[in-house]
């Protein structure tokens, strides 16, 4: 099996090419701009790329939340089904958006409209760009750890395509709820990570001060995550950063999940929940019996040139 | 060779991404397993792991373990190891383990204060097992099952690749051989040594019960402390039922994440078991004594009724059965297949 090398010097190339790429303050500068207060959230892209725009509201047992954004609209001339995290831009819509970090009712929100999608057949493209899953007193007893589990197995069960779009913030297990999708897109300078670079700095350092080498130690960029097979894409950003021109970014980002969603649909005759299964059951690095498996395959050139 | 580790300071064991601050203070992170025969007394304020957080009773290993780590006298639930906890719940000689030699590669090179490599190797000398999960198939209430149980004192029961991969094989042996699943969760939550990778491994549990709902294959999740972080938000919160332990720490984020980050103040039992009830989080919250019988009421619930009820082996002596038992006994041997050879001699 291709997927299975002698362990030695597979796994010496893998963290080689790995290494070559870990320069401090490339990460750095990636998790930098990933938090940008000017880099574009969802509804950005949103007005940039769809057309006739309807958002939906409410997760229909009492409440809105304002952290996850839900709708559909026209893309390049066809229906489609958007869910993403919704940070602000000033201060009091922070705080409104709640810094884009999701209560239950916003994961149910979003697995209404993966279920409406599914049935009226629109293709479901989805925005990440939080810090993580709302960590408050009533999110917990309104059970968030059973929502974003939820909110997985929905998207898992999807018989549309899905298209993910790491856009900014890809943060713990409240950016993979709206992100179990047959394509994986990354924006060039967004990270994706297990947990914040602050967060890993304070468990594993015992200072959050130390965030830098945390995330010089964990890797969250865009070319990690497309090393290690997790993202499919990742997308160009205009010179400098999506900030710098957001319609420049929206074009780019729109021509990839245009060619994304074709190519799951040149798929023809693969049911999409058995193909979606066999993505994420692939996802893993370990040996067996000492035997390298789960290595992804070498970079092809489709990517963005490395930096400097 | 167990005895020189455990001197090490619990700080150094216990590494987990969401922090369990109920459990680390209370000392019920130190590891089940980490006993040596004599009690050693507890230094700089850290309790023996035989010492009950509650009410500090203290109890030889012998004892806690017939006790199935529960005090005997205010009723904590003190942690279980993967292997101790199959020993409990399966029908004794039943278990078969699925594989053995899974193991992080480490494919970061993962380094913090101490490399990734260190912690496992270390790790695995402390609960003699190679990652945090221990996957077989097994019996219980002499009900074919596929079995996962998490350790705990491996790395905070933490989830990577190992441990997914692990999982996914158990719900495919699950529905090859149409039993249903059990699992076992005692999880900080995802492994931060393996970042992204550990992060997909909820997915990938994820889409693993998908493969059970599909195959119409019941999943019973149980719930011990703590199962928190990635593991309770991935394959641990999506059984069919959910039975927690009394005084399981189930929320997504840690209290101290919760509180650092809200400025609330917490409920005294915020995010344990009986509240996670309260709030309709879960359906059953079963004493340790009972957990077994539960899970064999569940089971046979599942298989529909018919295989209730469960006839002891000393019946299948009998010279004579009658044609129900006969037929019980045919039922009995299509279901359990390729395991029977495994559970002694088939009348």
């Amino acid at each position: 099996m291709s997927r299975e090398i002698q362990i030695l010097n597979p796994l010496r190339g893998l963290r080689r090419r790995l290494a070559e790429r870990a320069t401090e303050s490339d990460i750095w500068d990636a998790v930098q701009l990933a938090r940008h207060e000017k880099r574009p959230y969802t509804l950005d892209y949103v007005r940039l790329l769809v057309d006739d725009w309807i958002e939906l509201h409410g997760d229909r047992t009492g409440y809105d939340d304002p952290a996850i954004i839900a709708g559909i609209g026209s893309f390049r001339g066809r229906s489609i089904a958007i869910v993403g995290h919704q940070k602000g831009r000033d201060l009091k819509e922070r705080q409104h958006r709640n810094f884009g970090m999701a209560r239950p009712q916003g994961y149910e929100k979003a697995m209404r409209t993966f279920e409406l999608a599914n049935r009226l057949g629109f293709p479901v493209v989805t925005m990440i760009d939080t810090p993580g899953a709302f960590p408050g007193v009533d999110a917990e007893q309104r059970g968030q750890a059973g929502a974003i589990a939820r909110s997985m197995l929905t998207m898992a069960r999807l018989q549309v395509p899905s298209v993910a779009c790491v856009i900014g913030e890809g943060g713990s297990g409240g950016a993979l709820a709206i992100a179990v999708a047959d394509r994986v897109l990354m924006c060039e300078h967004s990270i994706y990570s297990v947990i914040s670079p602050e967060g890993c700095a304070a468990i594993l350092w015992k200072d959050a001060a130390q965030a830098r080498k945390a995330a010089v130690a964990f890797k969250p960029t865009a070319r990690f995550c497309k090393d290690l097979g997790v993202v499919d894409t990742i997308v160009t950003e205009p010179s400098g950063g999506a900030h710098k021109d957001h319609e420049r970014a929206a074009k780019l980002l729109g021509d990839e999940i245009s060619e994304a969603l074709l190519s799951i649909e040149s798929e023809r005759g693969v049911p999409r929940r058995a193909a979606r299964r066999a993505k994420f059951r692939a996802m893993g690095v370990f040996l067996e019996n000492g035997v390298l498996v789960g290595e992804p395959e070498p970079d092809r050139e489709d990517e963005p040139a490395p930096a400097g | 060779m167990w005895a020189t580790l455990t001197s090490r300071p619990v700080s150094e064991e216990v590494d987990i991404h969401v922090e369990v601050a109920r459990t680390s203070d209370n000392g019920a992170g130190a590891p089940p397993s980490a006993t040596s025969g004599a009690p050693a007394p507890a230094s700089g304020g850290r309790r023996h792991p035989n010492t009950c957080p509650s009410c500090a009773s203290h109890y030889r290993d012998d004892e806690l373990h017939a006790a199935l780590r529960v005090c005997r006298v205010c009723g904590y639930h003190f942690p279980v190891g993967a292997r101790e906890r199959i020993e409990q719940l399966a029908d004794e000689g039943s278990f078969r383990e699925l594989v053995d030699d899974l193991r992080s590669a480490d494919p970061l090179g993962f380094a913090d204060l101490r490399p990734y490599v260190d912690r496992l190797a270390e790790a695995e000398l402390k609960t003699d097992l190679s990652d945090a999960m221990v996957a077989g198939g097994a019996r219980i209430e002499g009900l074919p099952c596929s079995l996962v149980t998490m350790d705990f004192a491996f790395m905070g029961g933490s989830m990577g690749s190992v441990v997914g991969e692990l999982f996914t094989r158990a719900c495919d042996d699950a529905v090859a051989r149409s039993v249903p699943l059990v699992s076992v969760a005692a999880s900080g939550g995802a492994r931060m040594q393996e970042n992204i990778l550990a992060l997909m491994q909820m997915a990938k549990t994820t889409v693993a019960v998908d493969s059970l709902h599909e195959a119409r294959v019941p999943y019973l999740s149980v719930l011990a402390n703590p199962t928190t972080g990635g593991v309770i938000a991935s394959f641990a919160a999506l059984g069919d039922v959910l039975i927690a332990e009394p005084g399981a720490l189930m929320s997504f984020a840690g209290p101290r994440v919760v509180q650092q980050t809200t400025g609330a103040t917490l409920p005294p039992d915020f995010g344990l078991a009986e509240s996670s009830f309260e709030h309709g989080l879960i359906d059953l919250v079963v004493p340790r004594a009972e957990l077994r019988g539960t899970v064999g009421r569940l089971l046979r619930l599942c298989a529909g009724g018919t295989l209730t009820p469960v006839v002891p082996s000393s019946m299948r002596e009998a010279p004579r059965p009658s044609a129900l038992g006969r037929l019980f006994r045919l039922l009995r041997g299509r279901e359990h297949g390729p395991a029977e050879q495994n559970g002694g001699p088939h009348p």
